[in-house]
């Protein structure tokens, strides 16, 4: 036999051992997001921790943008046992995928005592009907960040405690020559719009719904979306904020070029990070401000949780993963990124250090979390809530129209 | 006239063709029509599912919405389509010539269309980029605009620039087809007419043109075809955004099948997607049918 010959013959054998011993192990197939919250890196080293520890479980990730998580969780539903074992899914679905019964119900697997040690915002994720769909895992909520330089530039020495002195700031900002455009959002026709939209919702007192009937025409939510509005039409907002994702909103911060921008958990390690940053050192976060009357401060509810698809055949080895990964511990070594659903955490040492004011903000926004409509058809709302509301900032519609529109057309809902 | 030995012969030799086709065409087709007379949902739990006539249908039509978006695919098939035959023609003229390098450029007219059109469609949004895209600095260093402007973010441009993109990507076929089909023009007849006094555009529209319009005509159907249903760079580029102003038909078959979970009511809107290809080409072939009349009267 040659020398390539052998090597040949070898690396055949060595894959036929691996393939059989593959054989004898379970694989869980494993669906994750790629944006925002924990990064691809995270996820992989905290999976690699969990199948060292559990030998005969090997997890197959896979990255999907947001905008692809729910479309696959659905089409893998009919995959029978090829499809998921383990999906991300956020707070808005819980109440669909348990009415379609694609999601296994794990009330029972989840320890009495947990209740008190996880945050209330944080089961909202999961729950649907009295029941939990899952472990929350990513406890999130959109912060205000800004940028300490250009605020001191233009005079000002506190960030704004309500969303009208934030405006006041943004035209003093703008006045002073500082910045052209000083606010920046994720106005783009998406979830991310109605993620800002909710927040200011919040922070006004508004509603989306009474006894099932669309209510966002007026009080609150009316006010939101003439809050956008006006900031556009003053200039204080970046115009292009309304084809901005998250990620445009983190890199034009990150540039130095706004000095505010509301965005979730993850900007802030990643704005204060000189590799990925012009501005690190220099921003500060804390949590969306309120109204005057109305609110102390705003914050959406934009947790995701682990859970379970009923397709699964290997619900148990799928529950120990995520068991694993949402254990107090690995949260607490990953909370860079994204912050824990653990009360206990927000004091410890490892989690607090150097990212004291996130730590202060998040205590302070995870009390007041609010929810996006809880409703089956919540993806359908979104989506006109979403046109309606982009054909304002754009615009095409006066906020009245646009919004009895939308309520109009949420009630054609089948 | 066929015996009938030779007709059962006949028909034994294509049932198995017959067969596969109807398996992997007529049956989902057919499954898809029932689908969209009911109110078939997606989920794991039983459910149960009704008859309902043409309850989707009508809901599909009544929606303004729905009806916008099937007046904003035509008019992404029509201007998309009619530029990509303007384009492709004039290019396939230009490479029917005889000058340097010509099979060089022949080979490089290809690549757009051997783009995939998703990574097609990523490279036209970072183009468009409001902060960095190559368009708004050619345009803003050539003068043409004195700030950076928002090009899919502004519903009056939005379309126009999606339609760019697909016509960018798929003129090359139209182009190939009509370079093929040039060259079957036969030289002497062009050489006559020169002779005889015809001038270079009398000779284009007499004679070229009708010469290759049968081919082009088969292009041009199967690029109207996809262009109404089309999907995919639209969903990549904008995702039906700024405020639905590039939000196509079958967006509406995605949305009601994947984001909504109504199967059945997705069905019916794929049916109508279908139905009006459908009408188009018949449209088409109907053109094609008299002109080629036209030629031998």
């Amino acid at each position: 036999m040659t020398s390539l010959g052998r090597l040949l013959f070898g690396s055949a054998m060595a894959t036929l051992a691996m393939a059989q011993a593959a054989s004898a192990e379970t694989k869980l197939n494993a669906l994750f997001m790629s944006q925002a919250a924990y990064s691809e890196a995270d996820i992989k080293a905290m999976t690699e921790k969990f199948e060292a520890a559990n030998p005969g479980v090997s997890v197959d990730l896979e990255f999907v943008p947001y905008e692809a998580l729910h479309d696959k969780i659905v089409a893998a539903s009919g995959a029978g046992d090829d499809g998921y074992d383990v999906v991300l899914f956020d707070v808005i679905w819980p109440a669909e995928f348990a009415t379609r019964g694609f999601l296994t119900d794990v009330t029972d697997r989840i320890p009495a005592d947990y209740t008190e040690q996880v945050f209330d915002g944080a089961w909202t994720t999961v729950e649907y009907g009295g029941k939990r769909y899952g472990m929350p895992w990513i406890l999130d909520t959109k912060y205000l960040f800004y940028n300490e330089e250009i605020l001191s530039k233009a005079g000002i020495s506190a960030p704004p405690k309500t969303w009208n002195e934030l405006a006041d700031q943004a035209r003093t900002i703008k006045a002073k020559g500082v910045l052209e455009y000083p606010l920046v959002w994720s106005w783009s026709q998406s979830e991310a719009m109605i993620c800002d939209f909710t927040t200011l919702t919040a922070a006004n007192n508004g509603k989306f719904f009474e006894e099932g009937a669309p209510v966002f025409t007026v009080g609150g939510a009316k006010d939101a979306v003439s809050f956008m509005k006006a900031t556009l039409d003053e200039g204080l907002t970046n115009p292009a904020s309304r084809e901005y994702f998250e990620e445009d909103v983190r890199r034009v911060f990150s540039n130095g070029e706004a000095a505010f921008a509301l965005n979730w958990t993850y900007m802030n390690a990643l704005a204060n990070d000189p590799a990925e940053s012009k501005v690190a050192g220099k921003v500060k976060v804390a949590p969306a401000p309120g109204v005057d009357g109305k609110s102390v401060a705003s914050s959406v509810n934009g947790s995701m949780g682990l859970g379970i698809p009923s397709n699964s055949p290997h619900a148990d080895e799928a529950w120990a993963y995520i068991s694993f990964l949402t254990q107090k511990e690995i949260q607490e070594d990953y909370s860079k990124l994204s912050l824990p659903i653990w009360k206990a955490s927000y004091d410890n040492p490892k989690v607090t250090e150097g990212q004291e004011d996130l730590i202060a903000a998040a205590k302070q926004s995870i009390s007041v979390m609010y929810p996006r409509p809880l409703v089956p058809s919540y993806t359908e709302v979104s989506d006109i809530l979403q046109k309606n509301i982009h054909e304002v900032l754009l615009g095409q519609a006066d906020v009245d129209a646009a919004l009895a529109a939308a309520s109009d057309r949420v009630k054609r809902i089948r | 006239m066929l015996g009938r030995r030779q007709l059962r012969e006949k028909w034994f030799l294509l049932a198995p063709a017959m067969a596969v086709l109807a398996l992997i065409t007529l049956m989902p087709l057919a499954n898809t029509f029932w689908l969209s007379f009911t109110d078939t949902r997606i989920s794991a739990l039983p459910t149960p599912t009704h008859f309902i006539g043409l309850e989707n249908y009508i809901y599909a039509l009544t929606d303004p919405d729905f009806q916008d978006a099937l007046f904003r695919t035509l008019y992404f098939t029509v201007v998309s389509v009619g530029l990509e035959g303007v384009i492709g023609v004039a290019i396939a003229v230009l490479l029917n010539q005889q000058f340097k390098g010509r099979t060089l450029l022949r080979a490089l007219i290809i690549l757009p269309w051997a783009v995939p059109t998703i990574v097609n469609a990523v490279a036209w949004r970072l183009i468009y980029h409001p902060d960095y895209g190559a368009l708004n600095s050619m345009l803003y260093q050539l003068g043409f605009i004195s700030d950076y402007r928002s090009w899919i973010g502004d519903p009056m441009t939005a379309m126009h620039m999606v339609i760019l993109a697909d016509m960018w990507k798929n003129f090359p076929l139209v182009a190939y087809v009509a370079l093929a089909a040039l060259q079957t023009v036969p030289g002497d007849l062009l050489k006559a007419a020169a002779v005889e006094g015809a001038s270079p555009w009398k000779r284009f529209w007499s004679i070229t043109l009708p010469w290759i319009a049968g081919p082009l005509m088969v292009v041009m159907v199967l690029r109207t075809i996809e262009a109404f249903r089309v999907f995919d760079i639209v969903y990549v580029m904008t995702g039906g955004g700024p405020a639905d102003s590039t939000k196509t038909a079958s967006f509406y078959v995605y949305q009601e099948y994947f984001n909504y979970l109504r199967s059945g009511s997705g069905a019916s809107y794929a049916v109508l997607v279908a139905g009006i290809s459908a009408v188009m080409i018949l449209g088409y072939y109907a053109a094609a049918r008299r002109q080629s009349q036209g030629g031998a009267a």
